[in-house]
Protein backbone atom coordinates (compact mmCIF):
# COMPACT_ATOMS: atom_id res chain seq x y z
CA UNK A 1 0.00 0.00 0.00
CA UNK A 2 0.90 3.62 -0.27
CA UNK A 3 3.27 4.83 2.59
CA UNK A 4 2.08 7.63 4.54
CA UNK A 5 4.06 10.51 2.28
CA UNK A 6 2.87 9.23 -0.90
CA UNK A 7 -0.63 9.53 0.47
CA UNK A 8 0.41 13.13 1.71
CA UNK A 9 1.04 13.73 -2.34
CA UNK A 10 -2.20 12.22 -3.26
CA UNK A 11 -4.58 14.42 -0.67
CA UNK A 12 -2.64 16.99 -1.44
CA UNK A 13 -2.83 16.07 -4.94
CA UNK A 14 -7.24 16.00 -5.03
CA UNK A 15 -7.18 19.13 -2.64
CA UNK A 16 -5.22 21.69 -5.57
CA UNK A 17 -7.25 20.17 -7.83
CA UNK A 18 -10.41 20.30 -6.48
CA UNK A 19 -9.60 24.24 -5.40
CA UNK A 20 -7.94 25.11 -9.50
CA UNK A 21 -11.94 24.03 -10.35
CA UNK A 22 -13.88 25.84 -7.67
CA UNK A 23 -11.84 28.48 -8.52
CA UNK A 24 -11.36 28.18 -12.23
CA UNK A 25 -14.78 26.50 -12.97
CA UNK A 26 -17.51 29.36 -12.27
CA UNK A 27 -14.85 32.12 -14.58
CA UNK A 28 -14.58 29.62 -17.04
CA UNK A 29 -18.51 29.65 -17.70
CA UNK A 30 -18.66 33.11 -17.89
CA UNK A 31 -15.86 33.39 -20.35
CA UNK A 32 -17.61 30.39 -22.09
CA UNK A 33 -20.96 32.62 -22.03
CA UNK A 34 -19.00 35.69 -23.45
CA UNK A 35 -17.34 33.21 -26.00
CA UNK A 36 -20.62 31.82 -27.58
CA UNK A 37 -22.64 34.45 -26.90
CA UNK A 38 -20.90 38.02 -27.18
CA UNK A 39 -20.35 40.12 -30.55
CA UNK A 40 -17.06 42.46 -29.82
CA UNK A 41 -14.68 43.11 -31.60
CA UNK A 42 -11.63 41.39 -30.43
CA UNK A 43 -13.43 38.42 -29.60
CA UNK A 44 -11.66 36.36 -31.79
CA UNK A 45 -8.21 37.47 -30.05
CA UNK A 46 -9.51 36.68 -26.82
CA UNK A 47 -10.77 33.31 -27.73
CA UNK A 48 -7.07 32.88 -28.45
CA UNK A 49 -5.59 34.17 -25.48
CA UNK A 50 -7.93 31.95 -23.62
CA UNK A 51 -6.53 28.54 -25.42
CA UNK A 52 -3.05 29.90 -25.07
CA UNK A 53 -2.12 27.39 -22.10
CA UNK A 54 -2.95 24.78 -24.21
CA UNK A 55 -0.73 25.11 -27.01
CA UNK A 56 2.07 26.86 -25.00
CA UNK A 57 4.64 25.01 -23.14
CA UNK A 58 3.27 24.52 -19.29
CA UNK A 59 7.07 26.07 -18.26
CA UNK A 60 6.37 29.14 -20.16
CA UNK A 61 2.85 29.51 -18.32
CA UNK A 62 4.69 29.04 -15.12
CA UNK A 63 7.15 31.09 -15.53
CA UNK A 64 4.72 33.57 -16.67
CA UNK A 65 2.79 33.16 -13.70
CA UNK A 66 5.88 34.08 -11.57
CA UNK A 67 5.81 37.51 -13.12
CA UNK A 68 2.37 38.13 -12.54
CA UNK A 69 2.30 36.93 -9.30
CA UNK A 70 5.43 36.65 -7.86
CA UNK A 71 6.27 38.36 -5.16
CA UNK A 72 7.55 41.34 -6.98
CA UNK A 73 5.24 40.59 -10.29
CA UNK A 74 1.92 43.57 -9.59
CA UNK A 75 -0.54 41.10 -8.50
CA UNK A 76 1.90 38.81 -6.55
CA UNK A 77 3.17 42.35 -4.23
CA UNK A 78 -0.42 43.54 -4.26
CA UNK A 79 -1.91 40.31 -2.76
CA UNK A 80 1.38 40.14 -0.34
CA UNK A 81 0.84 43.44 1.09
CA UNK A 82 -2.50 43.71 1.60
CA UNK A 83 -4.29 40.12 2.19
CA UNK A 84 -0.85 39.00 3.18
CA UNK A 85 -1.03 36.02 0.64
CA UNK A 86 1.72 34.52 -0.93
CA UNK A 87 1.06 31.97 -3.98
CA UNK A 88 4.38 31.31 -5.11
CA UNK A 89 5.57 28.11 -3.63
CA UNK A 90 2.11 27.24 -1.53
CA UNK A 91 -0.78 24.98 -2.23
CA UNK A 92 -2.90 27.75 -3.56
CA UNK A 93 -0.43 28.69 -6.00
CA UNK A 94 -0.49 24.99 -7.35
CA UNK A 95 -3.91 25.20 -7.48
CA UNK A 96 -3.88 28.14 -9.50
CA UNK A 97 -1.22 26.86 -11.70
CA UNK A 98 -3.42 24.15 -11.94
CA UNK A 99 -6.64 26.27 -13.07
CA UNK A 100 -4.83 28.35 -16.02
CA UNK A 101 -3.80 25.35 -17.42
CA UNK A 102 -6.77 23.59 -17.36
CA UNK A 103 -9.06 26.62 -18.23
CA UNK A 104 -8.79 26.07 -21.94
CA UNK A 105 -10.54 22.48 -21.34
CA UNK A 106 -12.85 23.94 -19.22
CA UNK A 107 -13.98 26.61 -21.51
CA UNK A 108 -14.24 24.52 -24.46
CA UNK A 109 -16.20 21.54 -22.52
CA UNK A 110 -18.50 24.55 -21.41
CA UNK A 111 -18.74 26.55 -24.67
CA UNK A 112 -19.95 23.62 -26.74
CA UNK A 113 -22.76 23.42 -24.37
CA UNK A 114 -23.84 26.74 -24.19
CA UNK A 115 -23.59 26.81 -27.95
CA UNK A 116 -26.06 23.84 -28.42
CA UNK A 117 -28.88 25.65 -25.77
CA UNK A 118 -31.56 26.92 -28.21
CA UNK A 119 -31.44 30.68 -27.99
CA UNK A 120 -35.00 30.78 -28.79
CA UNK A 121 -36.09 29.10 -25.29
CA UNK A 122 -34.35 31.70 -23.62
CA UNK A 123 -36.61 34.24 -25.72
CA UNK A 124 -39.26 32.37 -24.86
CA UNK A 125 -38.18 32.76 -21.22
CA UNK A 126 -37.55 36.22 -21.71
CA UNK A 127 -41.44 36.71 -23.06
CA UNK A 128 -42.77 35.50 -19.86
CA UNK A 129 -40.91 38.00 -18.01
CA UNK A 130 -37.54 36.33 -17.22
CA UNK A 131 -34.85 39.06 -17.39
CA UNK A 132 -31.27 38.59 -18.08
CA UNK A 133 -29.81 36.74 -15.30
CA UNK A 134 -33.08 34.95 -14.29
CA UNK A 135 -32.85 33.72 -17.60
CA UNK A 136 -29.22 32.35 -17.52
CA UNK A 137 -29.76 30.62 -14.20
CA UNK A 138 -33.21 28.73 -15.24
CA UNK A 139 -32.93 28.17 -18.53
CA UNK A 140 -29.24 28.67 -20.04
CA UNK A 141 -27.16 27.03 -17.08
CA UNK A 142 -29.12 24.23 -16.46
CA UNK A 143 -29.70 23.00 -20.53
CA UNK A 144 -25.81 23.72 -20.26
CA UNK A 145 -25.64 21.20 -17.63
CA UNK A 146 -23.67 18.38 -18.96
CA UNK A 147 -21.00 20.33 -20.35
CA UNK A 148 -20.18 22.26 -17.08
CA UNK A 149 -20.33 18.69 -15.14
CA UNK A 150 -17.62 17.59 -17.69
CA UNK A 151 -15.74 20.07 -17.97
CA UNK A 152 -15.48 20.44 -14.30
CA UNK A 153 -14.86 16.44 -14.68
CA UNK A 154 -12.13 17.16 -17.40
CA UNK A 155 -10.80 20.05 -15.77
CA UNK A 156 -10.13 17.97 -12.44
CA UNK A 157 -8.56 15.16 -13.90
CA UNK A 158 -5.83 17.78 -15.89
CA UNK A 159 -5.18 19.31 -12.78
CA UNK A 160 -4.13 15.66 -11.47
CA UNK A 161 -1.50 15.36 -14.20
CA UNK A 162 -0.38 18.92 -14.21
CA UNK A 163 3.32 19.22 -14.16
CA UNK A 164 5.28 22.14 -15.65
CA UNK A 165 3.45 24.85 -14.69
CA UNK A 166 3.11 23.34 -11.07
CA UNK A 167 7.04 23.16 -10.62
CA UNK A 168 7.87 26.03 -12.41
CA UNK A 169 5.64 28.28 -10.45
CA UNK A 170 4.86 26.31 -6.79
CA UNK A 171 8.30 24.52 -6.76
CA UNK A 172 8.23 20.93 -5.89
CA UNK A 173 8.01 21.11 -2.04
CA UNK A 174 6.66 17.58 -0.42
CA UNK A 175 3.65 18.13 1.70
CA UNK A 176 2.95 21.50 0.40
CA UNK A 177 3.56 21.71 -3.25
CA UNK A 178 4.37 17.94 -4.42
CA UNK A 179 1.50 16.84 -6.40
CA UNK A 180 1.15 13.19 -7.68
CA UNK A 181 3.65 13.39 -11.08
CA UNK A 182 5.90 15.92 -8.87
CA UNK A 183 6.14 13.25 -6.36
CA UNK A 184 6.91 10.41 -9.23
CA UNK A 185 9.34 12.62 -11.16
CA UNK A 186 11.23 13.49 -7.64
CA UNK A 187 11.11 9.41 -6.69
CA UNK A 188 12.50 8.77 -10.13
CA UNK A 189 15.51 11.27 -9.50
CA UNK A 190 16.37 9.27 -6.20
CA UNK A 191 18.06 5.98 -6.32
CA UNK A 192 15.98 2.84 -5.96
CA UNK A 193 12.39 4.75 -6.41
CA UNK A 194 11.23 3.28 -9.14
CA UNK A 195 8.59 1.19 -6.80
CA UNK A 196 7.28 4.40 -5.23
CA UNK A 197 7.28 6.19 -8.71
CA UNK A 198 5.70 2.94 -10.38
CA UNK A 199 2.75 2.91 -7.03
CA UNK A 200 2.10 6.73 -7.66
CA UNK A 201 1.55 6.02 -11.74
CA UNK A 202 -0.91 3.18 -11.01
CA UNK A 203 -2.40 6.16 -8.84
CA UNK A 204 -2.26 8.58 -11.15
CA UNK A 205 -3.77 5.69 -14.15
CA UNK A 206 -6.75 5.16 -12.14
CA UNK A 207 -8.06 8.39 -10.97
CA UNK A 208 -7.81 9.56 -15.12
CA UNK A 209 -9.38 6.52 -15.92
CA UNK A 210 -12.27 7.14 -12.90
CA UNK A 211 -12.61 11.00 -14.27
CA UNK A 212 -12.73 9.98 -17.68
CA UNK A 213 -16.07 7.58 -17.15
CA UNK A 214 -17.25 9.77 -14.57
CA UNK A 215 -17.40 12.74 -16.95
CA UNK A 216 -18.86 9.85 -19.77
CA UNK A 217 -21.61 8.88 -17.54
CA UNK A 218 -22.61 12.06 -15.64
CA UNK A 219 -23.02 13.79 -19.42
CA UNK A 220 -25.23 11.52 -20.62
CA UNK A 221 -27.28 10.96 -17.95
CA UNK A 222 -27.89 15.00 -17.49
CA UNK A 223 -28.32 14.72 -21.14
CA UNK A 224 -31.32 12.51 -20.76
CA UNK A 225 -32.78 14.85 -18.15
CA UNK A 226 -32.84 17.49 -20.39
CA UNK A 227 -34.21 15.64 -23.33
CA UNK A 228 -31.64 15.64 -25.59
CA UNK B 1 -58.87 48.53 -28.22
CA UNK B 2 -55.36 47.30 -29.99
CA UNK B 3 -53.48 49.72 -32.19
CA UNK B 4 -49.97 48.65 -33.78
CA UNK B 5 -48.12 50.79 -36.21
CA UNK B 6 -44.68 49.24 -37.39
CA UNK B 7 -42.43 50.23 -39.85
CA UNK B 8 -39.22 48.29 -40.45
CA UNK B 9 -37.01 48.51 -43.35
CA UNK B 10 -35.31 44.95 -43.79
CA UNK B 11 -33.02 44.19 -46.70
CA UNK B 12 -35.38 43.95 -50.12
CA UNK B 13 -38.21 44.48 -47.70
CA UNK B 14 -40.44 47.10 -46.37
CA UNK B 15 -42.57 46.63 -43.59
CA UNK B 16 -44.82 49.19 -42.99
CA UNK B 17 -48.49 48.18 -41.33
CA UNK B 18 -51.25 49.80 -38.91
CA UNK B 19 -54.32 48.63 -37.71
CA UNK B 20 -56.37 48.67 -35.26
CA UNK B 21 -59.29 46.42 -33.53
CA UNK B 22 -61.16 46.07 -30.46
CA UNK B 23 -61.25 44.54 -27.59
CA UNK B 24 -61.84 42.24 -26.37
CA UNK B 25 -62.03 40.17 -29.87
CA UNK B 26 -59.65 37.76 -31.59
CA UNK B 27 -57.52 39.63 -34.43
CA UNK B 28 -56.30 37.68 -37.51
CA UNK B 29 -53.17 38.41 -39.30
CA UNK B 30 -53.41 36.88 -42.63
CA UNK B 31 -51.27 36.68 -45.34
CA UNK B 32 -49.12 34.42 -47.73
CA UNK B 33 -45.25 33.47 -46.45
CA UNK B 34 -43.01 36.74 -46.67
CA UNK B 35 -46.32 38.91 -46.12
CA UNK B 36 -43.96 39.73 -42.60
CA UNK B 37 -46.62 38.04 -40.40
CA UNK B 38 -43.82 36.96 -37.96
CA UNK B 39 -42.49 40.34 -38.01
CA UNK B 40 -45.65 42.29 -36.82
CA UNK B 41 -45.62 39.89 -33.37
CA UNK B 42 -41.63 40.08 -33.04
CA UNK B 43 -42.38 43.83 -33.77
CA UNK B 44 -45.39 43.72 -30.89
CA UNK B 45 -43.60 41.32 -28.46
CA UNK B 46 -40.10 43.63 -28.68
CA UNK B 47 -38.34 41.05 -30.10
CA UNK B 48 -37.92 43.02 -32.98
CA UNK B 49 -36.82 46.41 -33.00
CA UNK B 50 -39.05 48.69 -35.49
CA UNK B 51 -37.52 51.66 -37.15
CA UNK B 52 -40.84 53.32 -36.05
CA UNK B 53 -43.76 52.06 -33.82
CA UNK B 54 -46.26 52.31 -31.58
CA UNK B 55 -47.91 49.62 -30.25
CA UNK B 56 -50.99 50.16 -27.48
CA UNK B 57 -53.08 47.89 -26.05
CA UNK B 58 -55.69 48.96 -23.63
CA UNK B 59 -54.28 51.80 -22.70
CA UNK B 60 -51.07 50.51 -22.52
CA UNK B 61 -48.21 52.28 -24.75
CA UNK B 62 -45.66 49.57 -25.43
CA UNK B 63 -43.09 51.64 -26.54
CA UNK B 64 -39.22 50.91 -27.88
CA UNK B 65 -38.17 51.53 -24.39
CA UNK B 66 -40.37 48.32 -22.88
CA UNK B 67 -37.97 45.92 -22.89
CA UNK B 68 -39.33 42.36 -23.73
CA UNK B 69 -39.74 40.92 -20.05
CA UNK B 70 -41.88 43.67 -18.95
CA UNK B 71 -44.72 44.11 -21.91
CA UNK B 72 -46.91 41.19 -20.24
CA UNK B 73 -47.64 40.04 -23.39
CA UNK B 74 -48.27 36.03 -24.09
CA UNK B 75 -46.53 34.80 -26.93
CA UNK B 76 -47.18 31.12 -28.65
CA UNK B 77 -44.68 30.08 -30.71
CA UNK B 78 -44.85 28.10 -34.08
CA UNK B 79 -42.46 25.09 -32.16
CA UNK B 80 -43.92 25.63 -28.56
CA UNK B 81 -40.32 26.14 -27.23
CA UNK B 82 -41.27 24.07 -24.14
CA UNK B 83 -38.50 24.40 -21.79
CA UNK B 84 -36.76 20.61 -22.21
CA UNK B 85 -35.73 20.43 -18.60
CA UNK B 86 -38.49 21.06 -16.64
CA UNK B 87 -42.31 19.15 -16.67
CA UNK B 88 -45.10 20.53 -17.92
CA UNK B 89 -46.42 21.63 -14.62
CA UNK B 90 -43.18 23.50 -13.83
CA UNK B 91 -43.34 24.86 -17.59
CA UNK B 92 -47.11 26.07 -16.98
CA UNK B 93 -45.81 27.92 -13.64
CA UNK B 94 -42.52 29.77 -15.59
CA UNK B 95 -44.54 32.34 -16.89
CA UNK B 96 -46.98 32.61 -13.50
CA UNK B 97 -44.47 32.84 -11.24
CA UNK B 98 -42.78 36.12 -12.98
CA UNK B 99 -46.13 37.67 -13.22
CA UNK B 100 -48.38 39.75 -10.74
CA UNK B 101 -50.96 38.20 -9.23
CA UNK B 102 -54.04 38.06 -11.99
CA UNK B 103 -57.12 36.46 -12.70
CA UNK B 104 -55.85 33.75 -14.76
CA UNK B 105 -55.40 30.42 -12.19
CA UNK B 106 -53.81 27.30 -12.73
CA UNK B 107 -55.93 25.13 -12.37
CA UNK B 108 -59.04 27.13 -14.73
CA UNK B 109 -56.11 26.96 -17.44
CA UNK B 110 -55.34 23.47 -16.82
CA UNK B 111 -58.60 22.66 -17.12
CA UNK B 112 -59.96 24.64 -20.74
CA UNK B 113 -56.76 23.49 -22.34
CA UNK B 114 -57.02 19.72 -20.94
CA UNK B 115 -53.46 19.81 -19.55
CA UNK B 116 -54.78 18.04 -15.62
CA UNK B 117 -52.95 14.59 -17.34
CA UNK B 118 -50.13 15.89 -18.78
CA UNK B 119 -48.53 17.59 -15.75
CA UNK B 120 -46.03 15.42 -15.00
CA UNK B 121 -45.21 14.93 -18.13
CA UNK B 122 -41.71 15.86 -19.51
CA UNK B 123 -41.84 18.23 -23.29
CA UNK B 124 -40.27 15.25 -25.13
CA UNK B 125 -42.76 13.01 -24.75
CA UNK B 126 -45.86 14.95 -25.84
CA UNK B 127 -47.37 14.99 -29.31
CA UNK B 128 -47.38 17.99 -31.26
CA UNK B 129 -50.69 19.36 -30.31
CA UNK B 130 -50.19 18.71 -26.97
CA UNK B 131 -46.91 20.76 -26.50
CA UNK B 132 -49.00 23.57 -28.46
CA UNK B 133 -51.50 23.28 -26.01
CA UNK B 134 -49.14 23.79 -23.13
CA UNK B 135 -47.31 26.48 -24.48
CA UNK B 136 -50.86 28.58 -25.02
CA UNK B 137 -51.22 27.20 -20.99
CA UNK B 138 -47.86 28.67 -20.42
CA UNK B 139 -48.32 32.10 -21.89
CA UNK B 140 -51.91 32.13 -20.78
CA UNK B 141 -50.36 32.06 -17.25
CA UNK B 142 -47.68 34.67 -17.59
CA UNK B 143 -51.14 37.00 -16.57
CA UNK B 144 -50.73 38.70 -20.23
CA UNK B 145 -52.34 42.44 -21.29
CA UNK B 146 -52.46 40.35 -24.99
CA UNK B 147 -52.18 36.50 -26.32
CA UNK B 148 -50.00 36.42 -29.60
CA UNK B 149 -50.44 33.26 -31.73
CA UNK B 150 -48.07 33.02 -33.78
CA UNK B 151 -49.52 30.11 -36.07
CA UNK B 152 -49.84 28.11 -33.66
CA UNK B 153 -51.36 25.25 -35.57
CA UNK B 154 -48.92 25.10 -38.73
CA UNK B 155 -47.00 22.76 -37.17
CA UNK B 156 -49.08 20.22 -36.84
CA UNK B 157 -51.17 17.74 -39.15
CA UNK B 158 -55.07 18.06 -39.86
CA UNK B 159 -56.37 15.66 -37.19
CA UNK B 160 -54.06 17.80 -34.50
CA UNK B 161 -55.23 20.63 -35.88
CA UNK B 162 -59.13 19.72 -35.15
CA UNK B 163 -57.75 18.77 -31.90
CA UNK B 164 -56.82 22.22 -30.52
CA UNK B 165 -59.10 24.46 -32.67
CA UNK B 166 -61.81 23.71 -30.13
CA UNK B 167 -59.71 24.41 -27.22
CA UNK B 168 -58.59 27.92 -29.02
CA UNK B 169 -62.70 28.42 -29.74
CA UNK B 170 -63.04 28.14 -25.43
CA UNK B 171 -59.98 30.52 -24.86
CA UNK B 172 -62.02 32.61 -26.81
CA UNK B 173 -64.89 32.67 -25.02
CA UNK B 174 -63.83 31.89 -21.73
CA UNK B 175 -61.25 34.51 -21.02
CA UNK B 176 -61.64 38.17 -21.86
CA UNK B 177 -58.55 38.54 -23.83
CA UNK B 178 -57.48 39.94 -26.94
CA UNK B 179 -55.91 37.72 -29.27
CA UNK B 180 -53.89 38.21 -31.87
CA UNK B 181 -53.47 35.24 -34.09
CA UNK B 182 -51.21 35.38 -36.94
CA UNK B 183 -52.62 32.38 -40.07
CA UNK B 184 -51.95 31.45 -43.15
CA UNK B 185 -54.73 29.32 -43.27
CA UNK B 186 -57.99 30.80 -43.87
CA UNK B 187 -60.47 27.84 -42.46
CA UNK B 188 -58.88 29.21 -38.43
CA UNK B 189 -59.69 32.75 -39.67
CA UNK B 190 -63.12 31.74 -40.38
CA UNK B 191 -63.67 29.84 -37.23
CA UNK B 192 -62.01 32.53 -34.69
CA UNK B 193 -61.26 35.54 -36.01
CA UNK B 194 -63.81 38.72 -35.05
CA UNK B 195 -61.20 41.24 -36.88
CA UNK B 196 -59.01 40.68 -39.76
CA UNK B 197 -55.91 42.00 -41.06
CA UNK B 198 -55.16 41.44 -44.62
CA UNK B 199 -51.10 41.38 -45.58
CA UNK B 200 -49.81 41.07 -48.23
CA UNK B 201 -45.96 41.68 -48.95
CA UNK B 202 -45.70 43.83 -45.54
CA UNK B 203 -48.75 45.94 -45.79
CA UNK B 204 -51.87 46.05 -44.92
CA UNK B 205 -54.25 45.17 -47.94
CA UNK B 206 -57.55 45.44 -45.80
CA UNK B 207 -58.16 45.57 -42.06
CA UNK B 208 -61.67 45.35 -40.41
CA UNK B 209 -64.23 43.05 -38.87
CA UNK B 210 -64.32 39.49 -40.26
CA UNK B 211 -68.03 39.79 -41.80
CA UNK B 212 -67.45 42.63 -43.82
CA UNK B 213 -64.29 41.58 -45.31
CA UNK B 214 -64.85 38.32 -46.03
CA UNK B 215 -67.91 38.91 -48.21
CA UNK B 216 -66.15 41.99 -50.37
CA UNK B 217 -65.39 41.09 -54.00
CA UNK B 218 -62.63 43.04 -55.08
CA UNK B 219 -60.30 41.32 -52.11
CA UNK B 220 -57.78 38.83 -53.03
CA UNK B 221 -60.07 36.92 -50.44
CA UNK B 222 -62.94 36.93 -52.78
CA UNK B 223 -60.45 34.94 -55.32
CA UNK B 224 -59.79 31.80 -53.69
CA UNK B 225 -61.37 28.46 -53.88
CA UNK B 226 -62.76 28.82 -50.80
CA UNK B 227 -63.28 32.16 -50.13
CA UNK B 228 -66.95 32.78 -47.87
CA UNK B 229 -69.01 35.13 -46.00
CA UNK B 230 -68.44 34.97 -42.75
CA UNK B 231 -70.47 36.28 -40.08
CA UNK B 232 -72.25 35.87 -36.12
CA UNK B 233 -75.94 35.15 -35.58
CA UNK B 234 -77.61 33.58 -32.86
CA UNK B 235 -80.50 31.10 -32.64
CA UNK B 236 -83.99 31.67 -33.00
CA UNK B 237 -85.81 28.88 -33.14
CA UNK B 238 -85.88 25.49 -32.78
CA UNK B 239 -87.77 23.01 -34.47
CA UNK B 240 -87.14 19.65 -33.58
CA UNK B 241 -89.98 18.03 -35.63
CA UNK B 242 -88.47 19.22 -38.98
CA UNK B 243 -85.00 18.96 -37.93
CA UNK B 244 -84.14 21.88 -38.27
CA UNK B 245 -83.20 25.23 -36.96
CA UNK B 246 -83.30 29.19 -37.66
CA UNK B 247 -80.26 31.50 -37.27
CA UNK B 248 -80.81 35.41 -37.18
CA UNK B 249 -78.21 37.82 -38.04
CA UNK B 250 -79.52 41.16 -38.46
CA UNK B 251 -82.60 40.99 -40.94
CA UNK B 252 -81.26 37.97 -42.35
CA UNK B 253 -82.85 34.39 -41.60
CA UNK B 254 -81.16 31.70 -41.87
CA UNK B 255 -82.77 27.73 -42.21
CA UNK B 256 -79.95 25.22 -41.06
CA UNK B 257 -79.76 21.75 -40.04
CA UNK B 258 -80.68 21.36 -36.05
CA UNK B 259 -78.03 22.61 -34.21
CA UNK B 260 -77.33 21.60 -30.69
CA UNK B 261 -76.78 24.76 -28.91
CA UNK B 262 -79.75 26.64 -26.89
CA UNK B 263 -81.59 29.07 -28.53
CA UNK B 264 -80.03 32.66 -28.24
CA UNK B 265 -76.54 31.25 -28.64
CA UNK B 266 -73.97 32.74 -31.27
CA UNK B 267 -73.05 30.60 -33.17
CA UNK B 268 -70.24 31.50 -36.29
CA UNK B 269 -71.73 30.83 -39.91
CA UNK B 270 -69.97 30.41 -43.04
CA UNK B 271 -71.63 29.88 -46.42
CA UNK B 272 -69.19 29.49 -49.20
CA UNK B 273 -69.38 31.58 -52.28
CA UNK B 274 -69.65 28.71 -54.79
CA UNK B 275 -73.15 27.24 -52.94
CA UNK B 276 -74.88 30.28 -52.98
CA UNK B 277 -77.19 30.77 -56.06
CA UNK B 278 -78.58 33.72 -57.53
CA UNK B 279 -82.08 34.29 -58.82
CA UNK B 280 -84.60 37.28 -59.40
CA UNK B 281 -88.31 35.49 -59.38
CA UNK B 282 -88.26 33.15 -56.25
CA UNK B 283 -88.71 29.30 -57.20
CA UNK B 284 -91.51 27.02 -56.31
CA UNK B 285 -91.43 23.70 -55.64
CA UNK B 286 -87.55 23.54 -54.63
CA UNK B 287 -86.09 21.49 -51.71
CA UNK B 288 -84.55 24.86 -51.26
CA UNK B 289 -85.25 26.44 -47.30
CA UNK B 290 -83.56 30.21 -47.86
CA UNK B 291 -84.55 32.32 -50.05
CA UNK B 292 -82.77 35.38 -48.94
CA UNK B 293 -83.71 39.32 -50.63
CA UNK B 294 -81.03 41.63 -50.74
CA UNK B 295 -79.50 44.46 -52.68
CA UNK B 296 -76.59 43.81 -55.37
CA UNK B 297 -73.43 45.86 -53.41
CA UNK B 298 -71.09 45.48 -56.03
CA UNK B 299 -69.85 42.81 -59.13
CA UNK B 300 -66.04 41.97 -59.44
CA UNK B 301 -65.04 39.46 -62.33
CA UNK B 302 -62.36 37.32 -61.90
CA UNK B 303 -60.62 36.48 -64.88
CA UNK B 304 -58.83 33.85 -64.30
CA UNK B 305 -61.64 31.77 -62.91
CA UNK B 306 -64.41 32.61 -66.01
CA UNK B 307 -66.20 33.97 -62.86
CA UNK B 308 -68.18 37.14 -61.32
CA UNK B 309 -67.68 37.95 -57.62
CA UNK B 310 -71.35 39.22 -56.21
CA UNK B 311 -71.57 40.97 -53.19
CA UNK B 312 -75.44 41.13 -51.62
CA UNK B 313 -76.41 43.32 -49.19
CA UNK B 314 -79.07 40.71 -47.33
CA UNK B 315 -79.27 41.87 -43.66
CA UNK B 316 -75.92 40.51 -43.61
CA UNK B 317 -73.44 40.80 -46.46
CA UNK B 318 -73.02 37.79 -49.00
CA UNK B 319 -70.85 36.73 -51.43
CA UNK B 320 -71.86 34.58 -54.61
CA UNK B 321 -69.52 33.20 -57.01
CA UNK B 322 -71.82 32.64 -60.13
CA UNK B 323 -70.53 32.74 -63.81
CA UNK B 324 -70.54 36.26 -65.55
CA UNK B 325 -72.93 34.94 -68.52
CA UNK B 326 -75.81 34.36 -65.18
CA UNK B 327 -74.85 38.10 -64.24
CA UNK B 328 -75.54 39.06 -67.83
CA UNK B 329 -78.81 36.97 -68.22
CA UNK B 330 -80.56 38.30 -64.91
CA UNK B 331 -79.58 41.99 -65.18
CA UNK B 332 -77.65 41.88 -62.14
CA UNK B 333 -76.19 45.56 -61.88
CA UNK B 334 -74.94 47.33 -58.29
CA UNK B 335 -78.40 48.71 -56.38
CA UNK B 336 -80.10 46.26 -58.36
CA UNK B 337 -82.62 43.63 -56.50
CA UNK B 338 -81.48 39.94 -56.53
CA UNK B 339 -82.57 36.59 -54.48
CA UNK B 340 -79.85 34.69 -53.00
CA UNK B 341 -80.51 30.73 -52.85
CA UNK B 342 -79.14 28.98 -49.53
CA UNK B 343 -79.07 25.17 -49.11
CA UNK B 344 -79.28 24.78 -45.61
CA UNK B 345 -77.10 22.00 -46.07
CA UNK B 346 -74.27 24.30 -47.29
CA UNK B 347 -74.28 26.33 -44.15
CA UNK B 348 -71.76 25.55 -42.03
CA UNK B 349 -71.83 26.53 -38.60
CA UNK B 350 -69.69 26.63 -35.34
CA UNK B 351 -70.26 27.57 -32.44
CA UNK B 352 -67.93 27.15 -29.10
CA UNK B 353 -68.12 23.71 -27.50
CA UNK B 354 -71.25 23.77 -25.08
Amino acid sequence: MLTSSELEALLLTLTVAARAVAFGLPLAIAMAWILARGRFPGRTLLDALVHLPMVLPPVVVGWLLLLVFGVRGPIGAWLQNWFSVRLVFTAQGAALACAVMAFPLMVRAVRLSLEAVDPGLEEAARTLGAGAWDRFATITLPLAAPGVVVGAIIGFAACLGEFGAVITFAANIPGQTQTLPLAIYAALQSPGGEDVAARLSLVSIGLALIGLLAADVIGRRLRARIGR
Amino acid sequence: MISVALRKDFPGFRLDVAFAAPTPGVVALFGPSGAGKSSIVAGIAGLLRPDAGRVEVDGAVLSDAVPVERRRLGLVFQDARLFPHMNVATNLRYGLRRAPAGEIGFDAVAGLLGLDRLLDRRPHSLSGGERQRVAIGRALLSQPRLLLLDEPLASLDAARKAEILPYLLRLKTALKLPIIYVTHALDEVFALADTLVLLESGRVVAAGPVAELSSRADLPLAARDDAASVFDAEIAEHHPARRLSKLRAGALELWVPLVAAPIGQIMRVRIPAREIILATEAPSAISLHNIIPGVVRAIHEDPVRHAALVEIDAGAALLARVTPDAVARLGLRPGGKVLALVKSMAVDVRGDAP
